[in-house]
């Protein structure tokens, strides 16, 4: 394990700017998680880390080392991609045990098969090693791809969306094995995501990205509490956040140069009311929670309330802004 | 009227009158195409003067004569000479000595057939390798004017290749490569090279490049990830490839006959040559066809399951 540091990359593809000057320094052990629509330009910054990619401008570090012109192969990365992650033609236990034998290792047989065995192991595979990698159910695929990754101890594990092909269910539970995984190993990891869960759960710091360029980092917590601007607040929880704007609605003392305010659920003080000036107009019940969305004028606001709520559709409620998120008109968070 | 509804019917499923018919028409069809070739292998077994009966036979006493003509060459002898000879050694020697003949020495054929071997094997083994790399580098590089590339190299096959036999006969003259294996090889792997780029970029094309990344980082060369990634997973083209390229060089007349006459003439400008006495020796010609088609025969069984997913690649997306 190492850390690993990049440095004002930037790399172009024709007219296409992927990654403009982004900065990012990962700590040995840490787990980063960079968040972003598709096209934003985190599989180029994952790709440009393992030298898949030469970058226009800019450096890559990893354990103090440049890696400027050097293959992928000497970099001492792993790389988990998001699909096609398994040699059909091999068996699972021959597909664990590739990066190890490879010409630039070449470890011993009988080391290789004890660290294949141990990841997998670790992954809860052991009974599938001898089956040909294409029998396996899509969960197992991409365990087995992550352990094909685990094998090796490289410097830093590069994930590309490796649980996006899975349905939900399976996600989450690999979301929480993954974590168990990095913890376990103390391991360094660089993983990209458009998923938000994925990001606040497993991460300990979170990069929003767009547009090739790093917009914020910081710890999910941060992320989530403290987005510097409307683009990040909206990257983030769920039901998305409500943009009104200033003086819509009843919000206490508000900074100077406020034009758009942020709400979410926990920024809502809803209360039933004969006159109030918004109406309930559809309550969605999802099980684990309730979502209302409530017709303020032209205005949609969508939050969520508690399941035991009284609330129906067409009753008239008053809605109350708790310390919400300011935004001055060029979108920059304003205390 | 009532309708009866039963799990039996499958709008999916063809109905047992529909696989039947088409059944039928499949085996008439072998069969039409099959009578020749029972025709030729019939022929092997028969005596000289069954071949040339009329009305054809159907039923015949089989003989190996064919087979002992078409591995022999034979003089003929008085009965004095033959009588005073010892005992027969072997079945051809009795079939010979009964026409009054005697086993003079060992025929073209076996030679002819193994310069076939050669020159099939040797060019379909060029042209795949060179297929293989060349579809590689279409495939996965940035290669300049690569479309202009792929329409030349397509475009060799525009029009027959025997509509240059006289310019590659002068060049081969020329250069001494007439009558030779090398020249043989070349010219059957230059026709053939168009054909395996084209299949094989194909296939390549369809083996995601995330592979051979996933491959390089896993530390291994561009080079070692094509052998140990790319070939196994594209074994399905090739196989379906080398097939196509190795029907075409075996089976091919017309260069044959033009360019080789000794040294390098392969089985197919030999087999129309046997003549016996009074003329063809339909037999002889009727064993070497025969045995000309077992190769052929073998290498597409061995690859048949290869050749079947070939042929069918790529038309259905996944």
């Amino acid at each position: 394990m190492a850390e690993v540091s990049i440095k004002n990359i930037s790399k172009r593809f024709k007219s296409v700017m992927a990654v403009s000057s982004l900065s990012l320094d990962i700590a040995d052990g840490e787990f980063v998680v960079l968040l972003g629509p598709t096209g934003a330009g985190k599989t180029t910054t994952l790709r440009l880390v393992a030298g898949l990619e030469k970058p226009d401008e800019g450096e890559i570090t990893i354990g103090g080392q440049g890696m400027a012109g050097l293959a992928p192969s000497a970099r001492d990365v792993a790389f988990v991609f998001q699909q096609y992650s398994l040699y059909p033609h091999l068996s699972v236990f021959d597909n664990l045990a590739f990066p190890l034998r490879s010409p630039a290792r070449r470890i011993p047989e009988n080391e290789v098969k004890e660290r294949v065995n141990q990841v997998a192991e670790l992954l809860r595979i052991p009974h599938k090693l001898a089956n040909r990698s294409t029998q396996l159910s899509g969960g197992e695929m991409q365990r087995v791809a992550i352990g094909r990754a685990l094998v090796r101890q490289p410097s830093i594990y590069l994930m590309d969306e490796p649980l996006s092909s899975l349905d939900a269910k399976l996600r989450a539970d690999l979301r929480l094995e993954l974590k168990r995984i990095q913890e376990e190993l103390g391991a360094t990891i660089l993983y990209v995501t458009h998923d938000q869960i994925e990001a606040m759960t497993m991460a300990n710091r979170i990069g929003v990205i767009n547009e090739g360029s790093l917009i914020q980092l910081g710890s999910p917590r941060d992320i989530y509490e403290n987005p510097q601007s409307i683009y990040v607040a909206q990257r983030l929880g769920q039901p998305q956040i409500n943009l009104l704007p200033a003086g819509l609605l009843p919000s206490g003392k508000l900074p100077a140069g406020t034009q758009t305010i942020g709400a979410r659920t926990e920024h809502f003080d809803i209360q039933k009311k004969p006159n109030g000036e918004a109406s309930v107009d559809w309550i969605e019940h999802l099980g684990d929670q309730n979502r209302l969305h409530v017709n303020l004028g032209e205005r949609r606001i969508t939050t969520l309330i508690a399941p035991d709520s009284n609330l129906k559709s067409g009753d008239r409620v008053a809605l109350k802004l708790v310390r919400p998120l300011c935004f001055s008109a060029s979108g920059e968070r304003l205390g | 009227m009532s309708i009866t509804l039963s799990t039996a019917h499958s709008v999916v499923e063809p109905s047992s009158l529909a696989k039947r018919s088409a059944g039928f028409i499949v085996i008439l069809y072998a069969l039409i195409t099959m009578a020749p070739l029972f025709w030729i292998f019939a022929t092997g077994w028969k005596t000289p003067p069954d071949s040339i009966s009329y009305p054809p036979k159907i039923v015949f006493g089989p003989s190996l004569e064919g087979y002992c003509n078409l591995f022999t060459t034979r003089t003929r002898q008085t009965a004095d000479y033959i009588n005073a000879l010892g005992p027969p050694q072997g079945t051809c020697d009795e079939v010979t000595r009964r026409r009054e003949m005697v086993i003079a020495g060992a025929s073209n054929y076996a030679p002819r057939f193994v310069n076939s071997l050669i020159i099939a094997f040797g060019s379909t083994f060029l042209a795949v390798t060179l297929g293989v790399f060349s579809a590689y580098a279409f495939s996965r590089f940035k290669i300049p004017l690569a479309d202009d590339l792929l329409f030349f190299i397509l475009s060799t096959r525009m029009m027959p290749p025997i509509a240059v036999a006289i310019p590659i006969y002068l060049m081969y003259r020329e250069i001494g490569l007439s009558d030779t294996k090398l020249g043989m090889i070349l010219l059957y792997t230059a026709v053939n090279v168009s054909l395996a780029v084209w299949l094989l970029k194909g296939f390549i094309d369809e083996i995601p490049k995330e592979y051979e990344e996933a491959a390089m980082i896993d530390g291994y060369t561009r080079l070692h990830a094509f052998f140990k990634v790319v070939l196994p997973q594209a074994a399905t083209g090739i196989a379906a490839t080398a097939i196509f390229c190795l029907i075409f060089a075996w089976n091919e007349f017309a260069f044959a006959v033009l360019l080789t006459s000794g040294e390098a003439q392969t089985a197919p400008p030999f087999i129309p040559t046997i003549i016996g006495e009074g003329g063809m020796d339909w037999p002889a010609v009727g064993a070497g066809t025969t045995l000309f088609l077992i190769p052929i025969l073998v290498f597409t069984i061995l690859l048949r399951k290869h050749l079947l997913r070939g042929i069918t690649f790529g038309a259905v997306r996944k």
